[in-house]
């Protein structure tokens, strides 16, 4: 399952690392940064989705504290 | 600006403030002249310090205790921390106040450009006017499901694609297409989502989802090209990565060895150390880059011209040859007789001709009996024919008004012994003979497309070099049309498989650093879009097959357009290489400079945000389009 979300990132070279980081999530297949639109696009498998996405945001704090994802 | 940038904006002007009046007070010797000691000169330089600088300070900290070193906050705090450690209190807090005017500046920037791409791309429509149970509601067009009736009132976008049940309007199409051309649409006609109703109501059956139709699909396409990265993209991340670690353990061990080594103080060590923390952030390379990219799509888009990735931009920049298929992409497809030549000694007329040759094929449904038909235009008295009988790959024969009559090529009429006199007009020639002699040919070929040989001329200006026809059409067709419209090379009656073939054949002789583009009608030719370096497909208005085989998809048929997407694709690649060449030497130049003792922390600060904001400028630039 592949998902949206907003995500507010301070700077390019932080969108990167978050982007980095999330990738190496337990059960993320797939998960793009992109600081020009502010979106985070996880994909995942859907059954574990949300469980995932917890992670994600978890780790996303650990990396970056400014960052605010918008569930 | 938002609520964050209009915080920081009222730090800076707070800081900046203080930082005027202690550091006038200073410089005169105010403050040595009223017996202020040094401990307290440090407090009076402190405060505006942690006005400007609190957030970054927390951020380094949190994110040192989270084992996050190589951070961009972290670095800043350290660099002027050691600056007030070694007595250069005035830097340290102006590094750190210039940091946060460029920051903010560069939010600006960045906000800007989002916004100008995000207004380009305003396609999406915020509402739609459900019809139900005779009231009419506006919702969400997400929560509009197929089979539903929306009301579309004049100056309205169309929201979801469906079909006119009731009302007549010309829609514009211009934010799909980049042109400005009103399309008049009526009962029974599909309608686009994206477009702009112009004149009357329209009533519409939605007959896609919102996740479905042409608008959520485009708007899709280009936020996801942000994630097929280019080249020069990767490579910039890439080095970003070592860059960072690299400059700031130099920096430590300019802080370090030489002082050790040569003796002397530590304090002129750690100011150059810290003038390499400064300038260590690549900042600048990571966001100008993609910024380049995202604005070149842009531009593109406003055109018409949906390209799928930054990738896809730097390839078509890179393009020397162009392969085209011929009908549907350079012709328009259509099969139309275009000449009558009745044979003189028959005294037959061209009418005659046809109309014999529309009676003969009126049972016929291939497309060259339809534009036989076409072209005689009369209702026919299916009586008049008789034992019609298809030779496939021939023609056929038929008895018309009690005559046996043959239609086909010339082998048709060789067979049965009739001789008739060889043309070599363009196109498809239909020979016709009438109880066993030959009285008159017929030629039917597609009409060049309008703009085909401009679209050609434009891309050999541009630096095309090399212009390839595919195609399944017989030789002297192939060449004739190849001559018109000036394309260099032909390569004629081809089975589809042969396609590739003769792509890969292409691919294999030409240089390597060279790209090779391939333009179809996106319908049959999917195998070949997908094997060339850039596969350039028509859209046709909303042709799902034609979007997702291709890398760059024409969303109006236009072929001229493909020159301008090469100068668009040049001109982004310019100004991507222009920051990461500029950002480098300023940066590389500031590290020398400073490990030499000959660069300054205010240098230092202009190799950090001075050079990102430039490159952010420089980037925007990629936005604008000219014809």
């Amino acid at each position: 399952m592949k998902k949206k979300f907003a995500c507010e990132v301070d700077c390019a070279n932080c969108a990167a690392k978050l982007e980095d980081a999330i990738k190496k999530v337990e059960g993320v297949q797939d998960a793009t940064v992109n600081f020009l639109t502010q979106k985070l696009t996880l994909v995942a498998e859907e059954s574990e989705f949300d469980a995932v996405l917890e992670k994600v945001v978890k780790e996303a704090k650990r990396i970056e504290p400014d960052t605010v994802i918008t569930i | 600006m938002n609520k964050k940038m209009k915080k920081t904006r009222n730090r800076i002007i707070v800081t900046l403030i203080i930082f005027f009046a202690v550091f006038v007070l200073d410089k005169v010797g105010i403050l040595n002249n009223i017996g202020i000691s040094e401990p307290v000169r440090l407090v009076l330089y402190v405060i505006p310090y942690l006005i400007i600088g609190y957030d970054v300070l927390k951020k380094a900290f949190t994110h040192i205790i989270r084992g996050q070193a190589f951070d961009e906050s972290f670095l800043m705090a350290v660099a002027t921390i050691a600056a007030f450690a070694i007595g250069e209190f005035p830097e340290a807090t102006a590094v750190m106040l210039f940091y946060q005017i460029g920051e903010l500046f560069q939010s600006y920037a960045v906000g800007k450009s989002r916004a100008s791409i995000t207004e380009m791309m305003s396609i999406a429509p915020e509402y739609a006017n459900l019809e139900k149970d005779g009231t009419i509601e506006e919702v969400d067009p997400e929560d509009v499901e197929i089979d539903d009736v929306i009301v579309i009132r004049a100056g309205e976008k169309v929201p979801l694609d469906g079909v006119v049940t009731e009302g007549e309007s010309f829609l514009n199409t211009a934010a799909l297409t980049g042109e400005n051309v009103p399309r008049r649409v009526t009962v029974g006609d599909e309608v686009i989502s994206g477009c702009v109703n112009d004149k009357g109501t329209l009533k519409v059956r939605v007959t896609k989802g919102y996740e479905d139709s042409t608008v959520a699909k485009i708007l899709e396409l280009v936020e996801n090209a942000a994630t097929r990265k280019a080249k020069v993209e990767k490579f910039i991340t890439r080095f970003a990565r070592w860059y960072t670690p690299v400059v700031t353990i130099g920096a430590a061990l300019l802080a370090i060895i030489p002082p050790i080594i040569l003796g002397g103080g530590f304090a002129s060590w750690i100011h150059r150390a810290c003038i390499f923390l400064i300038v260590s952030c690549p900042c600048a390379l990571v966001i100008s880059v993609p910024l380049g990219f995202f604005g070149g799509i842009g531009a593109a888009s406003k055109m018409g011209v949906l390209v799928k990735g930054g990738n896809f931009l730097e390839a078509i920049a890179e393009t020397t040859t162009i392969v085209f298929d011929k009908t549907g992409t350079l012709t328009k497809g259509e099969f139309k007789v275009t000449k009558i030549l009745p044979d003189n000694e028959k005294g037959l007329s061209e009418g005659d001709i046809l109309e014999i040759a529309a009676i003969g094929e009126s049972m016929s449904d291939h497309p060259i009996a339809q534009s036989i038909r076409e072209a005689y235009g009369k209702t026919i008295d299916s009586n008049r024919v008789k034992d019609a009988k298809e030779e496939a790959g021939h023609g056929l024969s038929a008895v018309v008004d009690g005559k046996q009559i043959f239609l086909g090529n010339r082998a048709l009429l060789a067979a049965r012994g009739i001789g008739a006199p060889e043309h070599s007009e363009n196109g498809t020639i239909v020979y016709v003979a009438a109880d066993g002699l030959y009285v008159g040919a017929i030629v039917i070929s597609d009409i060049i497309k309008d703009g085909a040989s401009e679209a050609i001329k434009k891309m050999k200006s541009v630096g095309i070099r090399k212009t390839v026809m595919l195609t399944g059409d017989r030789r002297e067709t192939a060449q004739n049309v190849a001559r018109e419209i000036g394309i260099d090379d032909v390569h004629a009656e081809l089975l589809p498989a042969d396609k590739v073939s003769e792509v890969e054949k292409l691919l294999e002789t030409k240089e390597k650093y060279e790209k090779l583009a391939f333009v179809g009608d996106g319908i049959n030719d999917a195998p070949v879009l997908m094997r060339s370096d850039v596969g350039i497909a028509m859209g046709s208005l909303g042709s799902d097959a034609a979007i997702e085989a291709a890398d760059i998809v024409l969303m109006d048929d236009d072929i001229r357009k493909i020159a301008s997407v090469v100068k668009i694709g040049r001109k982004t690649m310019r100004i991507v290489k222009e920051n990461i060449t500029f950002a480098l030497a300023v940066k590389f130049a500031v590290i020398i400079l400073g490990a030499l003792g000959l660069a300054n922390m205010w240098e230092a600060v202009f190799g950090d945000v001075g050079v990102t904001v430039i490159a952010i400028l420089n980037s925007m630039r990629a936005l604008r389009v000219k014809d």
